[in-house]
């Protein structure tokens, strides 16, 4: 039976013809062995052209590492005989961090011969195998010296056929423990802080005879993590010791190593070891301990593993953290980087290394708890969290409770100890507001609890420049609303969209039930308030109101009197209590079109209908005069009039969207959603809550705001469905521009199959559509054209942006970290840039 | 869209000989983009109009029937991209309507006639009429261009919208053209000034557009006054076309007539011409950089490569990285280095990377310069901090040179509104003590010396119009730590 672990590298030893390439056949994956054989014959065309070794092993080295890099067992199928070819395989094991095993093939060299002979495309001597064969004597006794962390050796063919692999786990993976944990951080001694902290998590405490505490329950069965630092500079330090070591021996706990345990492991091992940073204490109170539990202290301390990866991967507790590419893995960097951190090799004025914000760069999935940097208040870093608040130096004894991500902590009793430093105030700048290029360009694979999206690099490299010359902020920028689809196009006679139709798209979608809403001709505004009208966790501000591509509405001075109204009416309608939150993000439409694209109707919209207005009668005199004197022109003089009626009704539909506006002066804001607030997206409530939120802030300001007018729908009640078709036709015939229709169940509706919703529909009116499609558009022969439209596109990419604008939300209620939150807006822009039909 | 022409000549029908087109019928023909009509809707002794009728099919000028071809190169999602579907070609007089009149009216256009050769030859009343015809430059430029032919020009403007009169006037005229002139002639004027007064082709210009102009301009042109403006616009703004057709104006003008007593817009002699701004300001920068002793260097916000081409004209820089946001900058700046064509060793010192200032970018770590000039002031002020992070606190070049305009010195330019910024993109202009405060606080919180420049001459009452600001790592040995210093920085921005 060979034990060797799940991520490692394995080197197979043996001569030519000892059964190498046999034996990985027999026990690992073809994509699992790298052959030197086929690495020579990839880059030689010859399997045996040993001139080619040097590439072909340069390429294996290369492809090993990939693999490593991505946490795949691999296995190096060469003979792997002299020291340097396998230095270099112990060198490309370090450099990911896994562990390199050696299996020695050693079967007797007639058997080699006998199997060398057999083959026809080997060619070289017995003297070529027996000097493979002196080698391979000699690694015997050094391998292990070589790195190797184990070696097994199969003696003969017998052997070597009945052996059996067997994975087994590194002691820092305990993804199988799901927790609920308590994340403690770290301590130093204070006995009495810890006690009062387990209590305040509703821990039961269990004393010896002599009254001393040695075990706390959960009732619920939640499990006391130690992020390290136990022992050194407070008062009790064995007394701190002999708790959390009957928690863990109990099953109740479990404990990662500090530096301060492995300079007191190394003291009591009799190493020569400075009593500084509070040893000096540590030692003096166990000089009053007996010595078996000095011992025992050793020994648990011995025992500890440097990091643990819990909860499937998805928490990874270490005394000072770990950066992804350690998590998961064992090596002396990775527990060093676990004990001490990453540092920058200075010192600073109190003569304490500099520390390295490793945090600050961190890109990884997991959350990672830590402690080792006392600071005044914990504070969340691109998922990740530094729970020691200073205890022993006068601070609190702190715990995070995971997965509810809530901290809760105990005032020290007293400054135990003075600090080297005194403690920083936290940063005012939150440092996960930096932003690293690498996080949104490129050909990027976005992945999100919908699925993965594929940017491509030159979508990423347009939505750069918007995003960089004229978005707003990014920590304000937390959401941008998906593109729409219309409804599929229309059959009935005049119409090129009908609100049958986007009912039929949603019945054969499997939906029961729906809303159609008004679609305000204005422009698309989102909404993000805080009730701090300074400040709120998105940094200053109190909020901001941008449009559809994320920059802002207006700009100062209006935005900011904008905020100032929404924000007055979310506390008249009560809702900073109701949804328990200090801030809200809205989805709403700013009326009238003209207030933000006046220059839009006038250089477009305006001109084309005053070009048209002008030149049509001129016309018509024209043919007018010459069917007056008998020229047979009459067909073309009707069709120019009817040019003419389009062009009038052109007008009138831009005309419809125009309002005078000065200022926020004649402005009105018609929300509709109520996306997210404070640790919650509401992307599952319905639309009748969405609405029924909207309809309460209007009430409040009804000068302001706009109420968004609705029927629901049951899609098997054709009276209902009829209702809801006049209702559009009124709506449309007094000039507006339509209606969207949505799944009655919410933004994340899905279909019976469970695949996601398109979030609406749109169904235009028909003279709307006519300062999309032209003034004409209604012309029998055109509209027969357009009707040939096609939407997949259009509704591949609403859905795409739809389920990123999903993921964000989540991202954003989850208190995600900045890069991440970004990273999916940025998408949703770049898909933007998709080339798609502008008038669909 | 519309054009009548209309002649008093007597008998007057006599203009349908001259066009080839029988007054009592109509002509039908057609065109890539519809259909062209010529009715009269009046022709008798005393007075004959013939009406050039296009009919401009949508579906044909969008390109494609029905949907498909709707795609739009949108990098900049909020650009407007319905325009080729909503727009005004089929009402306003363009160069569509050139193309028909050269298609409808070809021999006319030549001054032929077989029916009536003398009267081809000989002025005759005209009036010509284009109801609706884009002209931009206002009605003003209307009567610039026709005037000097022999025109009497009415142009009045068209409204917007009569149901908004705040909105004004449209960019429309209704054209009115009076005058005694050969038929060709007239047709010859429409033909190459319609289109310039609307200033957009409907197709691509092509060399060969030179022949048609030179053409069609024969004998009026070459002395037009508004000749440089007639050829730019015609040869749609292509700047090496227009050159070569003004060159090959400037041949025909010293066959015709003997050449003038001096040639206008050449420079006074004498007085030595001031270099441009952005010369000197490049000098400058040159300059700063020489100074610093850097080899490595880079041009954040490159833009189309102006500095980048001195640099690299410049043996001491042996590495030249120019960055910018925008990928059409890079492709210019590509172009303007000639990227392409330089010898491997010369091309292997450029680099040109999209990136933005506003993100970290590891590629930027380690070069011994960086350029900012003229670039902060595009940036939103409350995203300063997150380019200082990123230039000075994490790129992190040993020098690192700032230009920007001086606000104080922009009273000195005429056309400038008080408040109002030298460019549309500038998200701020600072004056110098703004510009000094930024300097010190960006030095100090990221571990810099910093001194301040002027570019240009120095105004004794506003100052220079750019300042100039040079950063230089603190001497190692005093070790900044970089974390806490940016977030000091931040901390202060806010």
């Amino acid at each position: 039976m060979i034990d060797i672990p799940e991520l490692a590298l394995v080197a197979l030893v043996g001569v030519s013809g000892s059964g190498k390439s046999t034996f990985a056949r027999r026990h690992f994956a073809p994509s699992q062995v790298l052959s030197s054989d086929a690495f020579r014959g990839m880059v030689a065309d010859d399997e045996n052209d040993q001139s080619a070794s040097a590439d072909a092993f340069d390429a294996l080295h290369h492809v090993a590492g990939i693999r490593l890099r991505r946490g795949l067992l691999t296995v190096v199928d060469a003979t792997n005989l002299q020291p340097h070819a396998r230095a270099g395989l112990v060198r490309v094991a370090r450099e990911h961090d896994v562990l390199p095993v050696a299996i020695v093939l050693d079967v007797p060299e007639a058997v080699a011969w006998e199997r060398t002979q057999g083959r026809a495309d080997r060619t070289h001597g017995r003297q070529v195998l027996a000097r493979m064969q002196r080698d391979l004597r000699q690694s015997y006794g050094r391998l292990a010296r070589e790195g190797f962390r184990k070696v097994h050796v199969l003696r003969g063919v017998d052997e070597i056929d009945a052996a059996e692999i067997r994975y087994e786990k590194l002691l820092n993976d305990r993804r199988e423990l799901t927790g609920p944990f308590d994340i403690v951080g770290d301590i130093h001694g204070c006995r009495e802080e810890l006690e009062a902290l387990l209590l305040r998590l509703d821990y039961v405490l269990r004393h010896d005879d002599a009254g001393r505490p040695v075990d706390a329950v959960h009732p619920a069965g939640r499990t006391a993590v130690f992020v390290g630092d136990l022992v050194d500079r407070g008062p009790d330090s064995p007394g701190v010791l002999r708790l959390v070591m009957g928690m863990v021996a109990a099953g109740h706990a479990i404990c990662v190593p500090g530096n301060h345990e492995q300079k007191l492991l190394r003291k009591l091992r009799g190493r020569d070891v400075r009593l500084t940073h509070g040893l000096a204490e540590t030692m003096a109170q166990l000089a009053a301990e007996p010595a078996e539990f000095v011992a025992e202290v050793a020994a648990f301390v011995d025992g500890l593993v440097s990091h643990f990866v819990l909860d499937g991967g998805r928490l990874v507790v270490a005394h000072a953290g770990l950066k992804e590419e350690y998590q998961g893995r064992a090596s002396g960097r990775v527990r060093a980087f676990a004990l001490f951190g990453e540092t920058t090799g200075e010192t600073d004025e109190y003569g304490l290394p500099v520390r390295y914000p490793w945090a600050r760069d961190y890109r990884g999935s997991a959350m990672v708890v830590y402690g080792h940097t006392p600071t005044p208040e914990p504070e969340w870093v691109n998922n990740t969290i530094c729970v020691d608040t200073g205890c022993v130096f006068g601070g609190r004894l702190t715990a995070l409770r995971y997965p509810e991500r809530e901290l809760v902590s105990v005032p020290a009793a007293r400054e135990w100890y003075a600090p080297a430093r005194p403690l920083v105030a936290p940063t005012p700048a939150r440092p996960d507001t930096v932003l690293d290029l690498r996080d949104v360009t490129g050909r990027r694979h976005v992945e999100h609890a919908y699925g993965t999206l594929t940017v491509p690099a030159e979508n990423a490299a347009a939505a750069l420049e918007v995003m960089s010359r004229f978005a707003v902020d990014p920590r304000w920028l937390t959401w941008l609303p998906p593109t729409m689809a219309p409804c599929s196009t229309a059959t009935a006679e005049e119409f090129l969209e009908h609100p049958a139709q986007a009912l039929a798209d949603y019945r054969a979608a499997g939906v029961d039930r729906v809303v159609c809403e008004e679609k305000h001709m204005g422009s698309r505004a989102v909404v993000l308030v805080c009730r701090d009208p300074d400040g709120g966790p998105f940094g200053p501000g109190g909020g901001v109101v941008h449009t559809r591509t994320g920059r802002p509405f207006f700009g100062p001075p209006h935005d900011g009197e904008l905020l100032g109204r929404v924000r007055a009416a979310v506390g008249a309608a009560g809702l900073w209590a109701e949804l328990d939150t200090d801030w809200l993000l809205l989805d709403c439409e700013l009326l009238p079109w003209s207030a933000k694209a006046g220059g839009l109707i006038r250089e477009q919209y305006a001109s084309v209908g005053a070009a048209g207005r002008a030149a049509l009668p001129a016309v018509l005199a024209t043919l007018d005069a010459a069917v007056g004197r008998g020229l047979p022109v009459d067909d073309l003089r009707d069709r120019m009039a009817a040019r003419l009626a389009d062009v009038e009704a052109y007008s009138a539909a831009y005309r419809a969207y125009v309002g005078p506006t000065d200022g926020l002066a004649g402005v009105t804001l018609a929300p509709f959603a109520v996306l997210a607030s404070a640790g919650a997206s509401h992307v599952d409530r319905d639309h009748g809550w969405h609405l029924d939120l909207a309809d309460r802030l209007c009430a409040t300001d009804p000068g302001f705001f706009t109420v968004t007018r609705r029927r629901v729908v049951d899609l098997a009640d054709a009276s209902a469905e009829a209702d809801a078709i006049g209702w559009w036709l009124a709506l449309t015939a007094a000039g507006g521009e339509g209606m969207v229709v949505k799944p009655y169940a919410g933004l994340a509706a899905r279909s019976p199959k469970g695949s996601l919703l398109q979030p609406g529909i749109k169904c235009r009116g028909r003279e709307y559509l006519r300062i999309i499609y032209g003034p004409g558009y209604t012309d029998p022969e055109q509209l027969a054209a357009l009707r040939r439209r096609s939407l997949g596109r259009k509704r591949g990419l609403a859905l795409r942006e739809h389920a990123l604008g999903l993921a964000a939300l989540a991202a954003l209620a989850d208190g995600a970290p900045l890069w991440r939150r970004h990273e999916l807006v940025f998408a949703i822009l770049a898909c933007e840039s998709e080339p798609v039909d502008p008038r669909l | 869209m519309l054009l009548t022409l209309t002649t008093t000549h007597r008998p007057a029908t006599d203009l349908g000989y001259l066009l080839v087109k029988h007054p009592d019928r109509v002509h039908s023909f057609e065109l890539p983009v519809g259909a062209a009509h010529v009715v009269y809707p009046e022709a008798d002794e005393r007075r004959c109009t013939a009406a050039l009728l296009v009919d401009v099919d949508p579906l044909r000028l969008a390109g494609g029937r029905g949907g498909g071809r709707g795609r739009s190169q949108s990098a900049a999602p909020d650009t407007f991209t319905l325009s080729q579907y909503v727009n005004d070609r089929p009402y306003a007089a363009s160069s569509l309507l050139s193309s028909a009149l050269a298609k409808v009216f070809r021999s006319a256009l030549r001054g032929e006639s077989r029916d009536r050769p003398e009267l081809a030859a000989a002025p005759i009343p005209l009036q010509v009429r284009v109801p609706v015809l884009r002209c931009r430059g206002g009605s003003d430029l209307a009567s610039r261009v026709f005037a000097p032919l022999g025109w009497a020009v009415t142009a009045v403007p068209i409204p917007l919208d009569e149901t908004h009169p705040g909105w004004g006037d449209s960019r429309y005229v209704d054209l009115t053209l009076t005058g005694t002139l050969r038929l060709a002639d007239a047709l010859n004027h429409l033909y190459v000034l319609l289109p310039v007064l609307d200033d957009a082709k409907h197709y691509w210009v092509a060399p060969d557009e030179i022949d048609k102009l030179l053409r069609a301009g024969a004998g009026w042109l070459s002395d037009h006054p508004e000749r440089a403006t007639i050829t730019r616009r015609y040869l749609a703004h292509q700047r090496a076309l227009a050159g070569e057709a003004m060159a090959r104006l400037a041949e025909q003008q010293l066959a015709e007539e003997p050449p003038p007593d001096s040639v206008a817009g050449e420079e006074h002699a004498g007085a030595p011409r001031q270099p441009s701004l952005a010369l000197r300001r490049r000098e400058a920068v040159l300059a700063a950089l020489e100074a610093s002793g850097a080899t490595r260097v880079l041009d954040l916000g490159c833009g189309p490569g102006a500095l980048l081409s001195a640099l690299v004209g410049d043996r001491r820089y042996t590495e030249i990285v120019g960055t910018d946001v925008s990928t059409q900058a890079l492709t210019l700046a590509a172009r303007r280095l000639r990227l392409d064509r330089l010898p491997e060793r010369q091309r292997d010192r450029i680099r040109l990377w999209q990136s933005a200032l506003t993100y970290r970018d590891d590629r930027l770590r380690g070069y011994d310069a960086a350029v900012l000039m003229e670039v902060i002031e595009h940036v939103d002020p409350p995203r300063l901090p997150a380019l200082e992070d990123a230039v000075f606190g994490h790129a992190r070049p040993a020098t690192v040179v700032v230009t920007t305009p001086n606000a104080e010195h922009n009273v000195r330019y005429e056309g400038l509104g008080a408040g109002r910024f030298r460019h549309a993109d500038h998200r701020f202009e600072w004056t110098r003590a703004e510009f000094a405060a930024w300097v010190d606080r960006v030095a100090a919180a990221y571990g810099y010396t910093a001194s301040i420049r002027g570019v240009g001459d120095d105004d004794p009452e506003v100052g220079p119009p750019t300042q100039l600001a040079m950063f230089r790592t603190v001497a190692t040995g005093t070790t900044v730590e970089t974390d806490t210093a940016a977030a000091a920085g931040l901390a202060e921005a806010r």
